[in-house]
């Protein structure tokens, strides 16, 4: 239970939106805000040469013809898993410890989600056709093809992505009306005021925002997870070995919880740091999310050993080579990597001392975020390289446009982030407020 | 005014007032040829991007872009069409138009059928009826219209230099000749290749008659000196030795590659006869002793790498097994115990259907031997005959350029005419070409480009490409075929025809009345007229061949002494023209850059190919840069390891390093003819080799070998194949249990068989189909990150022990799966069934996803990364065939079993309302195979060939197990191993491991 | 606490709002027709010369052949050249200005320049001969051409009016021997003579609509 024993309405208000409104601007923020800027300019940069030239800028080629492109996108998508969910799940199950750390997580989501969204167009030979995976009525009386699961994955991305923001937005109204009155400025109140659209703070307001979220709480779970399976099904709907296995689509939803609480563990820390937020954000939220990691490590884990066992158990030739080429082949190095970020760092997680200590839950969090990241490469460039015929066997080298696109993103990540952090309340004020009432009424 | 009023309106005068501002906006349009009125204008591939640098991408992408806005939604352009005044005759606009006509690239002519799209020659086929040809084609026969329409040819005269004039250079010659008529023509000396043209040959005796004190010179490179001294040697006279591999159950070949050419028909007439009856397969048998590998060693059935000096040695053993009187030796070195011997049986047993046949390269006195053998086991008359040579001019070439750099040394020749060829670049080191050149007063250079011959001459003359020029010129077999030009010379370019008459004094003449006059001469008869009509038709003169002459062997050769055994300590240094520049004319042609090596699968690059344990002891890799020094010369080369190269042998193939060949030549590769000596033009002993430590980036198309235990490709012996015949193809075409709806059975049905055992590997199929369907080329880094766009691609693997691999060669164009893995993963149904059983690429509606390249097994498809269609260059648009799209950046293109052929063989038919028949449709690929290996046709109807071949036990399905139902399948590889010789193969199998 | 907005506010702020998302899509529309293919359907083309297919047809009679030679024959419909103008106007309408290009065309050895009013994307191939001999009539995709003094477009030439008939050709099937008949329509039983049709020309229509057809 988060210690707000100390608080009152008032206080929790005062905190919290003070983060928002104070006139001065901390210095660790601006510096970081300008890297994130440039990384951003990088991104958009390396794209309007992508647009401007084509692919080939890229280290792609034939067999390997999704590298970056596709890794980046299904570690994105992954790392917007967490937010939704945890705050989704959560609610349902009546969990408010979960309100300090839920709001910023739906941020993460919805930031995450943009990004991810963006790589299936970006990696497109001729991206400015992207609109015709979607069905609608034209002069070539073609619909896409639904068989495909890239098609599929349009319309799960889609859904998933408004039904985020829907999510997170219902949260922020009635904070943005908190700001709204607190703000000093007629600006920032003509500002806040059109984005809580009108909101009084009436029983009727609340009674409805209630409904709505666990409507929207009860649509997201399902979504949560069907959006991860689809992008699994992208992979085993094709026969290519390593990818051609029904294991995929929980074992993507597996992973991304994993990455997605990661990257949440990742940005507490930080966020707990730089606003000392302590009080909100207690060591129990860290605790409960590493024991989140942990689980989810280990399921990933058990997924690692069962794709190798069904290579064996298919006595597929294609497949246990497959299977040894990633322990052994040129790209071996990669594979160990990610073992030992993903399945043995967590282990560290068992002790609770680790679980208690923010920062080597930090560089642990770090770890597995690169690891997934690892993970999705070895997943999509080994099982490329050397499918079928020897004859057409190759290797794929990045350029330096794929690190660009890649670090780029990040830094545009981080960006949204900065500007989340410093424009909106981190942490939801009126739901801290409902769990001060609810603890007032437990004692 | 508005529209409706203008319907209702009378039309004259009103329309006329509004005309005038049109009038303004039509001028403003692009002005467009007669062809204009063709929409489907195609552009075309960019042969000027050996790298693609920066202001590349910038330059393709500014293009690319502006399709995109099309494609996106942009207004579309008015387009004007533009009619004829006068409408040519037999021209339909859009229709092709078929020409027949001859090219000869150094060696014997081939028969050639070219296609003319509005006067653009766009594609070569073989000529059915041209003994050279068969209906097939080289890939150099196949690349040569590349050349036609490349942008770097030469296309000005040059005076030192200088941009002149045709007639300020004709000013310069009068006076020249003038002078030289007054001396009887001394220091007159004319240079050509090898000359088979016998107009070209009529034109230099009239100009050796006219100035008794000129020479005629004749060198090329890659010259038959060793064949005609060993004709020489043997018979007392120089003779053309004349195959008939259809005839031979036995084939020894000591170090030659027939199988690669000259030509294709010793191929044709080889694979003919070894597949003759699919059903009770009963090939002959094929031996090869060679020092490096070649398409013939990968072919046999029996194949053993030796060093060049020793196959003299073998030859003598091999004669006296045979039982001739030979002096000296004698067991043969280098082949394994017995091997010899049971050949020699082999060869005596199959008397008078065997053959022995000898490489260019191989000594004379080795091609005198092989005679002797093959009259001594009854060949002759059978097997082989003895013609005149095809040459005009028979003498030794090494000794006429030898004679002529000598007078060019000592001041003796003061006007020099170079006709063709490039002996600047390629002339043996020693003999100094471009230094003695300066000596020379008056030097004229006629080429097709402005190469390094043409910098060091006085004058440059544009030369008219074959498909610009009449001429005629002999088959292997002597037939003449006529050279008959489809369009005008783009460049004004002049023949060798016109230059000769020039110096004739014929100034009004052109090719066209030389050639003409010239066979009204020789073939007066009243039908001449008739006989020329036939002949340009059928594009051969019937029964032209050179008459068979009796020739005996003279055996007092075989009693002089045995040459020296070769000094084993020391390595040998090969010379070998490039399987894909030749001796350089090539180095331009971009098709031919990017073809991939058959054996070493290298593009764009010529390397210092060594055996495996040459480069163990060496501490080589490949890549790895090294230092030959052979006689003071030295030169930097890359290496490429060779399995199968004998062993302390290093090969460097001829034809690179070229400086001034073009944008897509200049600089590629090193340039071997530095190391090359006169009295060493193929092979020299004491060369040495030195790591230099650095790396030389190679291009090469496949960079794994080994089959992995997958069986692409399925081989099985001939008695393996008697006892078994199911055996070789196993399950691979077992139909299997299956979830989706069976394809229908009326129609159409088209599938492909692709016969391993008659494939060589030569690639003709390749550059066929990059021919015939645009297929643009990318330049060295882009093959370098695999992005070759080839539809279909020769695989070769090896397997064996490194030192003597056997060599395997796997065309691979699309399968045409019926149940397609790329269809159901595309979002968009760009790549879809047809109702025929193509697997269908639609590029216009392609986004570029990529997934079907993914989940294609064979991974035949290949995406455009970039803009590598040219979109810019005017020529090479003009090459284009209009029957198929050229396909933008950002789409996924492959094998449409050449779709543009099959709808238009279709319509043709359903507007008589007749069935194809068999035969009716053939591919690209198809047409120009020389062992025709590739069969084509519809699975529906019960009598097609490809049916046929399909019903052989040999038929098996690539990667059937996957369950795609390939409609291309492939007949397994049938090897006819010698019984007795067995024993070797077991003991490399155990070499294996 | 005071409201940031006043209620006449709040109701501008929902009203414009929703101007500006229905000025958005009339605007997305008003674009969409403006880059619609040019020149735009059922509007004239004003040619050099301004050449009459109703003069040419209705009045002098003229079989299409005549001038479209190898529509039969060919992909390409074909143009006529100068020199078959010249056949009749190197007497009839002599020297009359509106002929002067001809003339000159025929004189100087000069193409005449006509803009092409019925355009299809370079990669759609499209073949007259085969659509001929199965029974599509000229006028079924070029309009009544002996009703216009000027040529206008009267089909959009879209993929989907070409699948329109691939996917049922009997609604368009005539019989051979009106195929260039400019006044045929339909009969009332179009659909049976259609169905009778697509036997005897022996057309597949379930191949009809692979994309190979036009797309290569």
């Amino acid at each position: 239970m988060s210690s707000l024993g100390a608080h009152s309405y008032g206080s929790i208000s005062q905190k919290i939106s003070g983060i928002v409104l104070t006139a001065g601007t901390a210095r660790w923020w601006v510096i970081s805000f300008a890297a994130c800027s440039l990384l951003t300019l990088v991104f958009f940069g390396a794209i309007g040469y992508l647009f401007y030239t084509g692919v080939g800028i890229w280290g792609l080629n034939v067999p390997v013809v999704w590298a970056f492109d596709i890794t980046n996108y299904v570690w994105w998508i992954a790392i917007a898993m967490s937010g939704t969910f945890i705050s989704a799940v959560l609610h349902l199950t009546r969990q408010p410890w979960g309100a300090s750390i839920s709001r910023f997580a739906e941020a993460m989501t919805v930031f995450a989600l943009a990004i991810a969204g963006l790589f299936p167009i970006l990696h497109l030979g001729r991206p400015w056709f992207f609109y015709w995976l979607t069905p609608y009525p034209n002069v070539m009386a073609l619909w896409p093809q639904w068989r495909s699961p890239l098609v599929w994955d349009f319309f799960a991305i889609l859904a998933y992505l408004l039904l985020s923001i829907l999510f997170w937005y219902l949260g922020l109204i009635p904070d943005f009306a908190t700001l709204r009155d607190r703000a000093p400025g007629r600006g920032a109140q003509i500002t806040y005021g059109l984005l809580a659209l009108g909101w009084r703070g009436e029983a009727r307001h609340w009674q409805r925002r209630q409904s709505a979220q666990l409507l929207l709480a009860g649509l997201a779970v399902p979504l949560v997870v069907s959006v991860h399976s689809v992008v699994g099904l992208d992979f085993a709907a094709g026969n290519t070995p390593g990818w051609h296995s029904t294991i995929f689509p929980p074992f993507f939803v597996a992973g991304a919880m994993f990455s997605g609480f990661a990257m949440a563990m990742t940005i507490v820390v930080l966020l707990r740091r730089a606003f000392q937020l302590g009080d909100y954000i207690t060591v129990r939220h860290l605790d409960n999310l590493a024991k989140l990691i942990l689980a989810m490590g280990l399921v990933l884990a058990y997924s690692y050993v069962m794709e190798l066992f069904m290579a064996w158990y298919s006595a597929d030739r294609y497949e246990i080579y497959t299977a040894l080429n990633r322990m052994r082949g040129p790209y071996a190095p990669v594979y160990w990597s990610l073992i030992f970020c993903v399945v043995v760092a967590p282990q560290a997680l068992w002790s609770r001392r680790v679980r208690h200590s923010p920062w080597v839950l930090f560089g642990i969090s770090i770890l597995i975020n690169v690891g997934m990241w690892l993970e999705r490469f070895m997943l999509i460039v080994t099982s490329e390289h050397r499918d079928f015929l020897p004859s057409a066997w190759g290797m794929f080298y990045p350029t330096v446009w794929d690190w660009a696109i890649l670090v780029g993103s990040i830094g545009f990540f981080g960006w949204l982030l900065l500007l989340f952090v410093r424009f909106v309340p981190v942490i939801s004020m009126a739901e801290m407020r409902e769990l001060l009432d609810h603890q007032r009424g437990a004692s | 005014m508005p529209p409706t009023d203008v319907r209702e309106l009378p039309f004259e005068q009103d329309i006329l007032s509004e005309s005038a501002p049109l009038w303004r906006s039509l001028e403003e349009l692009p002005e467009r040829t007669a062809s204009g009125s063709d929409r489907r204008e195609p552009s075309s591939a960019s042969p000027d991007c050996p790298t693609l640098d920066r202001r590349q991408f910038l330059r393709l992408t500014a293009a690319s872009l502006s399709v995109a806005g099309a494609g996106a939604c942009s207004r579309a352009p008015q387009q004007s069409i533009v009619p004829y005044v006068h409408a040519p005759p037999q021209l339909v606009a859009g229709d092709p138009l078929y020409f027949a006509t001859a090219v000869n690239l150094g060696g014997a002519a081939q028969g050639l059928l070219v296609k003319s799209n509005y006067g653009r020659p766009t594609k070569i086929e073989g000529n059915p009826s041209h003994p050279g040809s068969l209906g097939a084609t080289d890939i150099f026969a196949q690349a040569a219209v590349l050349d036609l329409w490349d942008p770097d040819r030469a296309q000005a005269v040059l005076h030192q230099g200088q941009v002149s004039t045709w007639d300020g250079f004709v000013e310069a010659l009068s006076a020249r000749i003038s002078r030289l008529s007054q001396n009887g023509g001394n220091g007159l000396r004319v240079l050509t290749e090898s000359v088979t043209s016998p107009t070209l040959a009529g034109q230099l005796h009239a100009l050796l008659e006219r100035f008794p004190g000129a020479r005629w010179h004749q060198y090329q490179p890659i010259n038959r000196d060793h064949a005609y001294e060993g004709s020489r040697l043997a018979f007392g006279e120089v003779l053309e030795a004349r195959y008939h591999f259809d005839q031979a159950r036995v084939v020894l070949s000591l170090d030659s590659d027939f199988l690669a050419g000259p030509g294709v028909r010793y191929a044709r007439d080889f694979v003919g006869a070894r597949r003759a009856g699919d059903a009770h397969p009963d090939p002959g048998r094929l031996y090869v002793i060679e020092c490096t590998p070649t398409l013939t060693g990968s072919f046999a059935d029996h194949r053993y790498a030796a060093r060049f000096g020793q196959i003299e040695t073998i030859a003598r053993a091999l004669a006296q097994a045979i039982g001739l009187p030979v002096a000296g030796v004698l067991d043969a070195p280098a082949l394994p115990s017995g091997a010899l011997a049971a050949c020699a049986r082999d060869l005596k047993r199959n008397a008078g259907h065997a053959l022995v046949v000898v490489g260019d390269a191989q000594p004379p006195v080795v091609h005198a031997l092989a005679h002797a053998i093959n009259e001594a086991l009854g060949n002759v008359g059978r097997t082989v005959n003895y013609t005149a040579p095809i040459l005009a001019l028979a003498e030794p070439q090494g000794e006429s350029l030898r004679q002529l750099t000598e007078d060019m040394a000592a001041g003796q020749v003061d006007t020099l005419i170079v006709l063709g060829g490039n002996p600047v670049y390629n002339a043996p080191a020693d003999r100094l070409f471009g230094q003695r050149l300066a000596k020379v007063g008056l030097s004229v250079h006629l080429s097709l480009y402005d190469d390094e011959t043409s910098a060091l001459c006085n004058w440059q003359i544009p030369e008219a490409h074959f498909l610009e020029s009449w001429s005629d010129t002999r088959a292997f077999d002597g037939t003449v075929a006529i050279q008959q030009p489809l369009i005008a010379p783009l460049y004004g370019g002049k023949s060798a025809h016109e230059l000769l008459a020039l110096l004739l004094g014929q100034t009004a003449s052109n090719d066209y009345q030389t050639v003409r006059d010239f066979w009204t001469k020789v073939r007066p008869q009243a039908d001449a007229e008739a006989l020329w009509e036939q002949a340009l038709h059928r594009g051969a003169f019937e029964g032209s061949q050179l008459p068979v002459r009796p020739a005996s062997v003279r055996s007092d050769f075989l009693r002089a002494p045995a040459s020296p055994i070769p000094d084993d300590t020391q390595l040998d240094l090969l010379f070998a023209p490039d399987p894909t520049v030749w001796d350089g004319r090539f180095a331009n042609n971009a098709w031919l850059q990017e073809l991939p090596k058959p054996l070493t699968k290298l593009t764009w690059d010529n390397a210092a190919l060594v055996s495996p344990k040459l480069a163990q002891q060496l501490g080589l890799a490949n890549e790895d840069q090294i230092e030959l020094r052979y006689r003071g010369a030295v030169l930097l080369a890359p290496v490429w390891i060779v399995p199968g190269q004998a062993e302390a042998t290093v090969t460097v193939t001829l034809g690179y390093g070229r400086s001034r060949a073009g944008r897509i030549g200049n600089g590629a590769g090193f340039d071997a003819y530095l190391l090359r000596r006169s009295d060493a033009l193929w092979h020299g002993q004491g060369l040495q080799v030195r790591k230099t430590g650095a790396k030389v980036p190679l291009a090469t198309t496949q960079h794994h070998f080994s089959m992995e235990g997958r069986r692409p490709i399925r081989v099985t012996t001939l008695d393996q194949f008697r006892r078994d015949p199911a055996l070789v193809a196993g399950d691979a075409h077992r139909p299997r249990p299956n979830m989706y709806e069976a394809v229908r059975d009326e129609g159409y049905a088209w599938a492909m068989s692709i016969n391993l055992d008659a494939c060589i590997g030569c690639s003709a199929c390749t550059i066929a189909c990059q021919a015939e369907n645009n297929i643009p080329i990318v330049g060295k880094s882009e093959v370098r990150r695999g992005r070759e766009m080839h539809w279909i691609r020769v695989d070769r693997y090896y397997e064996g022990a490194a030192d003597q691999p056997r060599t395997y060669f796997q065309p691979v164009p699309c399968m045409h799966c019926e149940d397609a893995p790329c269809e159901v993963v595309c979002p968009v149904e760009a790549t879809v069934h047809d109702s025929e059983g193509l697997n269908l690429q639609v590029y216009n509606r392609c986004i570029g996803t990529r997934f079907c390249s993914n989940n294609c097994p064979y991974k035949v498809r290949r995406f455009n990364f970039l803009q590598y269609a040219d979109e810019d260059t005017e020529s090479l648009k003009a090459q284009r065939n209009p029957e198929v799209t050229v396909r933008m950046r950002g789409v996924m293109e492959k094998c449409t079993y050449c779709v543009q052929r099959i709808t238009n063989a279709r319509i043709e038919a359903e507007k008589d309302n007749r069935h194809l028949a068999d035969g009716d449709v053939v591919t690209a690929c198809q047409a120009a195979c020389p062992t025709e290996a590739i069969v084509f046709g519809d699975l529906n109807d019960p009598h097609s060939q490809v049916n046929r071949a399909k019903a052989s036990p040999l038929n098996y399905a690539l990667l059937g197990e996957l369950n795609t139902r390939p409609r291309t399948t492939y007949l397994a590889k049938l090897t006819n191993p010698n019984p007795e010789l067995l024993q070797t193969r077991v003991d490399d199998a155990k070499a294996d491991g | 606490m005071a409201q940031v907005f006043r209620p006449e506010q709040i109701f501008a702020l929902k009203f414009g709002a929703a101007v500006a998302f229905i000025l958005c899509v009339a605007g997305i529309l008003l674009w969409r027709t403006l880059i619609a293919e040019s020149p735009p359907i059922d509007s004239p083309v004003a040619q050099i010369p301004p050449f009459s297919h109703k003069h040419h047809v209705s009045d002098v009679g003229l079989d299409c052949r005549f001038c479209h030679a190898t529509v039969e024959t060919a992909a390409f419909a074909g143009l006529p050249p100068t020199s078959t103008c010249m056949t009749c106007h190197s007497q009839l309408f002599k020297g009359q200005p509106i002929l002067a290009p001809v003339a000159a065309s025929f004189r100087e050895n000069r193409p005449l320049h006509w803009i092409r009013v019925h355009r299809l994307p370079d990669f759609v191939y499209f073949h007259h001969d085969i659509h001929i001999s199965k029974g599509i009539g000229c006028s079924t995709c070029h309009g009544r051409v002996d009703q216009m003094p000027l040529l206008w477009r009267t089909q959009s030439l879209e993929m989907s009016w070409c699948l329109d008939c691939h996917r049922a050709p009997e609604k368009f099937l005539r019989p051979r021997n009106r195929v260039f008949d400019m006044g045929w329509n339909p009969p009332p039983d179009q659909l049976q003579q259609g169905r009778l049709l697509l036997a005897d020309y022996g057309i597949d229509p379930r191949r009809l609509t692979d994309c190979s057809n036009c797309h290569r």
